[in-house]
């Protein structure tokens, strides 16, 4: 083959692959910010005083079972706990120096850019336009992958059961509640209103001027506004978000954007390879004698005069 | 007596008037209020009103700007330094029972001028007035039980009391 000709294919080929590139639509990723009319809750651990009715009323609104521990134990807080198959939300008692010991409820924390939803692969997770990430059960094949995604590891599993486990997450009380417009039930029964409920656009203006207003008793940040692309469930505190078990090396990309490159090229390569590979080993043996190709030569070659 | 003695007179009867509080005026000021009658899971009870009144001597402490004195606060004042007493003393007058129904976030979002978005529905207002408060002074109640008692259907929703699970009794209780 000559050399032009095979610069010519390559740079048709580069060429074709640039447009492929252009057309990707995940490339938009990381600029979204929630759906428009998106809900979240603010938690405000200055006012949390770990009754841990949040708990129970999660228990009883999502249909779990009897906890091995009545919710108004507090010796519970002695551990740091995490949530499972039987407990989608917990509360955790933190030390702090300054004020004494501060109370941290955690659950999923319903990002925009789901880290759960872009690692499954049967698609079982949906981000709602009310802002939940809910989870299709029936879909779910237990291979956990979004456990390990999960930045925050919130997801839970029931190891306890052994034909028919899933991934059981908060799911926002979507099905109950957020579907129709109303709060979820953790934050319908906390006496202290820690727990504030709203557009996730309202909340984070109410959260920096509540920051604005009381200075002395927030520390300066809004844990979930920027954090992995932004998360529909927001924490101020009087404490830095470290010392509640809050991991602040996470970074403002969206869990996905370590993936979306790769995975993007995928079907322009898939495409563009063969037909480019095919055209190349055209040309290089069109002037080629075909007819000896895959025959078998063995012994056939004495035969000719 | 002069004019002005008089007037003078006038007016130091009239400041001391204004600066006394309600009760001394025998305004109606309940003695004792029956909250939380609407509870599912805890009961009802009897506030002593008389002995808060006694112990803290002035009603903004409590009923911010809705009663007593008018409150220092550096964010209220900005706005409020001419605001005189509300018609309206009662928590529930301006906290709403259910802060976060769609009806409410509607309301909240409608009107652009308004300042107060952040203000607490009446359970949030009312426990975070009584337990901040309590929590300054010594052998204030804190616990939720020692407030008000729970309900037969309290205990069902905190598997607590005699609906907790069997043989792992519960450490602790509030």
């Amino acid at each position: 083959m000559k050399r032009r000709d095979f610069l010519k294919v390559c740079l048709a080929g580069g060429a074709t692959a640039t447009m492929g590139g252009l057309c990707g639509k995940a490339w938009g990723s990381s600029s979204f910010e929630g759906y428009p009319d998106g809900m979240g809750v603010l938690v405000d651990t200055t006012r949390c005083i770990g009754c841990r009715s949040c708990e129970a009323a999660c228990n009883k609104e999502q249909k779990m079972p009897v906890p091995e521990v009545p919710f108004d134990n507090t010796s519970v807080f002695d551990e740091t706990r995490r949530t499972d198959e039987n407990a989608l939300t917990v509360v955790n008692r933190y030390p702090s120096k300054e004020s004494g010991p501060v109370y941290r409820k955690q659950q999923c924390n319903h990002c925009n850019e789901p880290a759960c939803l872009t690692s499954c692969f049967v698609n079982a997770y949906t981000k709602t336009k009310e802002g939940a990430v809910i989870y299709n059960s029936k879909v779910c094949v237990g291979c956990r992958n979004c456990m390990i995604a999960c930045p925050f590891n919130m997801p839970g599993y029931s190891y306890s059961s052994a034909f028919n486990p899933v991934v059981k997450k908060c799911i926002f009380c979507y099905d109950t509640r957020l579907k129709y417009g109303k709060p979820p039930a953790c934050v319908d029964i906390c006496p202290q209103e820690a727990l504030t409920f709203g557009h996730r656009k309202d909340l984070l203006k109410l959260a920096h001027e509540r920051i604005r207003e009381t200075p002395d008793r927030y520390y300066d940040h809004v844990y979930g506004e920027k954090e992995v692309g932004g998360t529909s469930w927001l924490y101020i505190s009087n404490i830095s978000p470290d010392q509640l078990g809050m991991d602040n090396t996470l970074g403002n990309e969206p869990i996905i954007s370590n993936v979306k490159d790769f995975l993007g090229t995928v079907p322009m390569v898939l495409t563009i390879w063969p037909a480019l590979f095919t055209g190349i080993h055209l040309l290089a043996t069109r002037n080629k004698d075909h007819h000896d190709d895959h025959a078998n030569h063995s012994g056939q070659e004495d035969d000719q005069p | 007596m002069s004019a002005q003695r008089l007037r003078f007179a006038v007016m130091v009867v009239a400041t001391m008037l204004a600066l006394t509080p309600g009760s001394a005026l025998s305004l109606s000021v309940p003695d004792t209020l029956p909250l939380n009658s609407q509870g599912k899971l805890y009961e009802s009870f009897q506030f002593d009103h008389a002995r808060h009144i006694k112990l803290t001597r002035e009603c903004s402490g409590c009923h911010h700007h809705t009663a007593g004195t008018l409150v220092e606060d550096p964010n209220c004042i900005r706005c409020h330094r001419n605001s005189g007493e509300n018609k309206v003393v009662r928590c529930r007058g301006c906290h709403l029972a259910d802060p976060f129904s769609a009806a409410s976030l509607r309301e909240k979002n409608s009107n652009p001028n308004m300042y107060h978005l952040d203000k607490p529905g009446l359970k949030g207002a009312m426990h975070q007035n009584c337990i901040g408060c309590h929590k300054k002074v010594a052998k204030a109640p804190i616990g939720c039980t020692e407030c008000h008692k729970r309900k037969k259907a309290g205990d069902a929703f905190y598997s607590a009391g005699n609906f907790a699970p069997r043989g792992k009794p519960g450490k602790d209780e509030h």
